[in-house]
């Protein structure tokens, strides 16, 4: 099962209405993947700032760490805090020093970095995680969700979707990977490194490891057809914009919608039904094997 | 005509009401409103009885139908007429994966393309796609006939049985046993006839269509093959 929610806003006029839009799209999904949820957001952006989002324990010293990124940051850090995560921009010359103040904070993961991804997860059902982080109050270019029903790996933060491995990168997956190990293995010799054994996360990194490598969104899912076993439907957010990718055999369901105003994926249409303008929009099951990609230009 | 809401009633209730309908019932023209992608709408339907659905619907649609008319004006997703025994669905839009799935009778029509594995295990449905249908269609088919204006994806008809597969336009590879087969004349009238019954009368001609079926070389034991067991 779980369930994959992406909206990808053509019309800078629904910015503002991007959380809502998505969390929409997220609950009727919740019972595809009960079990926790998660989301990207690339909201605003500046040139030299890097964003973190970190997730502590609610026992957790907000103040006391906030100072010791703000000595390491060179001044006070801009910060908002979502529940249990908290984003903080910092400038993008000092993000080895905040990481090594946060090596002393071990109970302190980072969830997410990149000049527009915010990334929140937690284990539990969509409509309440998603007020949990006021998802609906958040705005941006595009966003991708996920609701997790876990089978490869334990219910845990960790294994909530999506997974990141890379600055504005994330990949939200529907299936189960068969060569994960393996590959896992070689990206590790590459120089990537994973928090989880989640087959999901090597996923992200395999697409990772393809962009650093100098190729594009498109280039990177097409190797991912040839490189990954199993089955899969996968939606990867980038800064500029998503892809979306089914294996082979399509065992995984899907559905696409475009207006002139946003393209969105749903892993069932219920997902979309509340998308303004969806009694218009031209709705599709995107093929297997064939790489789709949405980017900002 | 009977009409129900389905922002209003469940899909549920919905059934509730079309399975207490009589053989005999003069409550034979339902519309749903507002299916918003609910699964399992108007399943198991058992008498004649015409329902027509504005919107896409979730899986599972006209599922087990018997005798009733489902008409969908939109896409249908996965398993739309699954085990359907008689009677008639009719998808305006597109259908996903493995519609018409084990389907012992009746018509389905497709206006739009079916997804992967339609027509799978079908032991009888008469299919009629009017656009493309995905891999692996009439994978183990048995028996009916499934009819493709469009093209076919990869593996069609594999491991298949007795059903009989006709496709206009082109069929991206063929699965294990299934082969091409002389249109005959009899084949030919059988697809005349499918094509009338889906609405296309006139306006295809039958023998536009390749016939493929099974070359029986996978289904009946071989005793030269007895020392592979």
């Amino acid at each position: 099962m779980c369930g994959i929610a992406g909206l990808f806003l053509k019309d800078r006029t629904l910015e503002g209405d991007l959380g809502a839009l998505l969390a929409g799209m997220l609950a009727p999904l919740s019972d595809r993947g009960p079990d926790s949820t998660g989301f990207a957001v690339y909201g605003e952006g500046l040139d030299g700032t890097l964003k973190l989002t970190l997730r502590g324990p609610r026992t957790l010293d907000a103040d006391a760490l906030l100072k010791r990124l703000g000595e390491a940051a060179g001044g006070p850090v801009v910060h908002r805090c979502h529940d249990t995560h908290l984003v903080v921009a910092i400038p993008a010359d000092r993000e080895a020093a905040v990481r090594q103040v946060l090596h002393g904070f071990p109970e302190v993961a980072v969830v997410g970095a990149g000049r527009r991804m915010e990334l929140f997860k937690e284990v539990g059902r969509p409509d309440d995680v998603s007020r949990r982080f006021g998802l609906a109050r958040m705005s941006g270019t595009h966003a991708i969700g996920h609701t997790r029903m876990a089978t490869e790996s334990a219910v845990t933060t960790d294994g909530a979707h999506p997974f990141t491995t890379g600055d504005d990168q994330c990949l939200v997956h529907n299936g189960s990977l068969s060569n994960h190990n393996a590959v896992r293995r070689e990206l590790i010799r590459e120089g990537l490194s994973f928090q989880t054994e989640n087959d999901s996360e090597v996923a992200a990194g395999f697409i990772t490891a393809q962009l650093r490598g100098g190729r594009s969104l498109e280039q990177a899912m097409e190797a991912s057809l040839g490189a990954l076993d199993g089955f899969y439907t996968f939606v990867i957010g980038t800064e500029q914009g998503f892809g979306v990718l089914r294996d082979p055999i399509a065992c995984k369901p899907a559905v696409m919608a475009e207006t002139e105003r946003w393209v969105a994926f749903g892993t069932e249409y219920r997902a979309l039904v509340d998308l303004p303008g969806i009694d218009d929009a031209r709705v599709w099951e995107p093929a297997p094997a064939r790489v789709y990609r949405w980017e900002l230009h | 005509m009977g009409e129900v809401d389905l922002a209003r009633s469940s899909v549920r209730e919905l059934n509730a009401a079309l399975h207490r309908l009589g053989k005999d019932t003069n409550a034979t023209q339902w519309r749903v409103r507002n299916p918003r992608g609910q699964h399992s709408v108007a399943v198991g339907l058992e008498v004649p009885v015409t329902v027509e659905i504005d919107g896409h619907v979730g899986y599972y649609c006209a599922g087990m139908n018997k005798d009733a008319t489902v008409i969908v004006n939109g896409n249908a997703g996965q398993g739309v007429a699954e085990n359907m025994m008689s009677g008639k669905v009719w998808v305006k839009g597109d259908a996903s994966q493995a519609a018409g799935a084990t389907g012992c009778g009746g018509l389905l029509v497709i206006d739009g393309n079916a997804s992967a594995r339609c027509g799978i295990s079908m032991k009888g449905i008469d299919i009629v796609v009017k656009g493309d249908v995905g891999h692996l269609s009439a994978f183990m088919a048995q028996a009916g006939n499934l009819v493709v204006l469009g093209d076919a994806g990869e593996a069609l008809g594999d491991s298949i049985y007795e059903a009989r597969l006709f496709v206009r336009g082109t069929a991206h590879g063929l699965g294990a046993d299934c082969i091409e087969k002389p249109m005959e004349d009899r084949h030919k009238a059988e697809l005349r006839r499918l094509l009338d019954a889906a609405g296309l009368g006139g306006e295809v001609d039958a023998g536009q269509f390749r016939r493929y079926g099974s070359a029986r070389r996978l289904y009946h034991f071989h005793i030269d093959h007895a020392g592979s067991y």
